[in-house]
């Protein structure tokens, strides 16, 4: 039985659909990370799974039982939202006290469940603590540990680590995994840093203005991005538009502009039809001059050279214009690249993807959130 | 084009020491940025130097002028931060246009420098739209316009990409550095997002606790951390703390809990014999085999697997329990590790960062928060 079932939910906000049609499962003990950008539903999703918001359509199961007319209270699932939202007058004991005593659990259970989950996120010498003297990390794992006490199987973290530094955020990400497993808690975390989501999901949801667009293992989400939006969100992806030329069982020929050609991987697209041709920046090699004769081979000048820390990225535009992304790890980087020399680019036809022309177009597609 | 100094700068907040000694120069066209975790003073550097807060001590210079005592109106500065504050009943043309109004420019001649702006920023479509009608990016670069028109030189950036999603940031940050160079501005960049700051930055200033760790190019900064928080704030970094056993002309041969590893002359820590070190090396330059190498390989047992699109991350256990977190670009003839799989990680001599044990310990001294 799924831990949690959304059947066709939709809520809207006057004119806008914050969810459109919603309809996924998730097992029992699974970590699903909802990846999305701004506005594209992420915490109206949350917030009716924990029963804060109703939906206008659809129904929301918890372990098989239909829960769309419950409130928030007595439902097996606990929110904790993006501010922490701890009481600033109350010490760490008596935040994560708050949650079991709110369930009508008596005093003295309440405080031995609190001081044991505190322990849990390693804060039970702070206990005496307020909300201010604690940094910004420590004040998440209270929230965390005020959700955990609420006894509630179903954890609903809405950008748990949004307030975070960087640096900081990196190292409690496999903690939050760590400790969600170790709990056997079944976790949603709504996120909009696809690292993240990669790194903790054991399935990754993706929304895009209220609609599901993907929902799968996060490798499977990053090598076959089902739409434009996915391979776009997820991954740094060069997208260029194309017509095929040629179709076979083994892949087509595509046409880009000004007449260039290249082979790719997929054959489900007719002869002539307009379409978008993505490839990974990762997956496409930069060579400072021609040799060779390996297939998708572009000649182009470097118009500029980022330095990212693990990963040296190089845009080139090709001769007719278009404009490619290789990303070289920094250890693979042996030869000096500068802007302004003139390389060949190319990449393997089984690392390519192909779109359908979006009605928006590919620039329109792109933008729109 | 102008020339900024830092001389001494304190500043306290009762008990908390926000800067404590920041001598800083920079230079005239210079883009440059500061990091740091949270509550290191960089926010309170910027500030200083916008002048919206007053330092304690020190002395701030633009163009060898003392301008410590001078409020914000007075310094020539244009100021951008994190939450956009463009005023809601105006327009784009007419909040761009603000700042030459207030200093009383005839509408007539604030014509051509805002058409001049918008025309840069290509915000001309968005003349007569209102701020709750763009999207962050626009509404955030209708910020930085506003900001330039009033002729300044120096651009003072307090997170300016914050608050926007990913995709929309990443294409900014190109954007800002476009600008500065084209327009032969001088850049103060704080920002949280390491990537941003190694990918546009001319420096880095790295600080921690009111003070400037280290300076340098987003490569040496990254490649050659001479300070070990450096290595340890960008970037990913793998920490061990050894035994000098030998010295040579040629480098240094260190006992790291029981397993020998050598480093070459690296920087400029000499190792003397007996001595105990810090050996740390990036999770992207230790290689992941099922076959030994030849210098510097441990035998291992991979502890965790995880997928990041577009590499995997593993964790590894050698022989003397040290736990190494390495960083290997996926390949398709390589179907990678699971967890239990028994193999071989090699330490390259040449990517091993070597530092004296810190006197505070090195938990201390790598603690962010």
């Amino acid at each position: 039985m799924p831990a949690l079932r959304l059947l066709n939910v939709t809520k809207r906000f006057g004119a806008i659909k914050a969810l459109d049609d919603v309809t996924f499962e998730v097992k029992d003990r699974e970590y699903l990370c909802v990846l999305g950008s701004t506005g594209s539903g992420k915490t109206t999703l949350l917030r009716s799974i924990a029963g804060i918001l109703h939906p206008d359509d659809g129904d929301v199961y918890l372990d098989g039982e239909k829960v769309t007319e419950i409130s928030a209270e007595e439902r097996n699932a606990v929110y904790v939202p993006q501010t922490y939202a701890l009481f600033p007058h109350m010490t760490i004991l008596e935040n994560v006290v708050f949650g079991p005593l709110a369930k009508n659990t008596s005093r003295g259970i309440a405080e031995e469940t609190a001081g044991r989950m505190l322990k849990l996120v390693r804060l039970d010498k702070r206990a005496d603590a307020y909300p201010n003297e604690l940094s910004g990390g420590m004040q998440q794992r209270v929230a965390l540990a005020r959700g955990l006490a609420s006894g509630a199987k179903l954890l609903l973290l809405d950008e748990p680590l949004g307030a975070l530094d960087g640096r900081l955020r990196l190292e409690l990400r496999t903690k939050l995994r760590k400790l969600a497993k170790e709990s056997n808690l079944t976790v949603i975390h709504v996120t909009h840093d696809q690292e993240e989501a990669m790194t903790i999901g054991d399935r990754i949801l993706v929304l895009r203005k209220g609609k599901l667009q993907q929902l799968g293992t996060p490798y499977h989400v990053y090598n076959r991005p089902e739409k434009i939006f996915v391979a776009n969100f997820v991954g740094n992806t060069t997208f260029l538009e194309a017509i095929v030329k040629t179709r076979s069982k083994e892949g087509s020929t595509l046409r880009l502009r000004e007449g260039l050609t290249v082979r790719v991987r997929d054959s489900s697209f007719e002869t002539d039809e307009a379409v978008i041709l993505s490839i990974r920046e990762e997956n496409t090699s930069i060579m400072p001059e021609p040799k060779g004769d390996e297939p998708n081979r572009l000649s182009g000048e470097v118009t500029a050279v980022h330095f990212l820390g693990s990963f040296i990225r190089y845009v080139v535009m090709l001769t007719n214009g278009d404009v490619i992304a290789a990303r070289v790890p920094i250890k693979e980087v042996n030869t000096e690249i500068n802007k302004g020399d003139w390389v060949s680019i190319s990449f393997d036809p089984m690392n390519t993807h192909i779109y359908e022309y979006p009605t928006l177009g590919l620039q329109g597609e792109l933008e729109a959130n | 084009m102008p020339e900024i100094r830092a001389e001494g700068l304190r500043k306290e907040y009762g008990k908390v020491t926000a800067l404590n000694g920041v001598n800083l120069t920079i230079n005239n066209g210079e883009y440059l940025s500061i990091v740091g975790p949270s509550g290191c003073g960089k926010t309170t550097f910027i500030k200083s130097i916008a002048g919206v807060v007053k330092p304690d001590a020190g002395e701030i210079l633009i163009d060898g002028n003392r301008v410590t005592p001078l409020p914000i109106e007075e310094r020539g500065v244009g100021y951008v931060f994190q939450e956009i504050a463009l005023f809601p009943h105006m327009n784009v043309y007419d909040n761009v246009s603000y700042g030459l109004m207030v200093r009383g420019v005839p509408p007539t001649d604030r014509r051509g420098p805002v058409e001049e702006m918008l025309h840069m920023m290509v915000l001309e479509d968005y003349v007569s739209l209102y701020p709750k009608e763009l999207s962050g990016g626009a509404r955030q670069k209708t910020a930085i316009s506003r900001a330039l028109t009033s002729g300044s030189l120096l651009l003072l950036l307090d997170e300016p990409l914050g608050a926007l999603d990913l995709k929309v940031r990443t294409v900014l940050r190109y954007e800002l550095r476009k600008l500065v160079k084209d327009l032969g501005l001088t850049a103060i960049h704080v920002t949280h997002d390491q990537e941003e700051a190694l990918s546009v930055s001319d420096r880095v200033v790295v600080m921690k606790a009111g003070k400037i760790v280290e300076v340098g190019s987003p490569m040496q900064l990254y490649l050659k951390p001479k300070e070990i928080f450096t290595a340890k704030f960008l970037g990913e970094a793998n920490f061990m703390i050894g035994k000098v056993s030998n010295v040579n002309g040629r480098g240094s041969q260190f006992d790291v809990s029981g397993l020998n590893l050598s480093a070459g002359i690296n920087g400029e820590f000499f190792p003397i014999n007996g001595e105990t070190c810090v050996l740390a090396i990036r999770p992207e330059f230790i290689d992941l085999t099922s076959k030994p190498g030849n210098v510097n390989t441990w035998a291992c047992e991979i502890v965790s697997a995880s997928f990041v699109g577009d590499s995997m991350r593993y964790e590894v256990r050698a022989d003397n329990g040290a736990i190494l977190l390495v960083k290997t670009p996926i390949t398709e003839d390589e179907s990678g590790f699971v967890n239990g799989d028994k193999a071989y990680v090699t330490l390259p001599e040449g990517s091993l960062l070597l530092y004296g044990l810190p006197e505070e310990g090195l938990e201390k001294a790598l603690s962010l928060e």
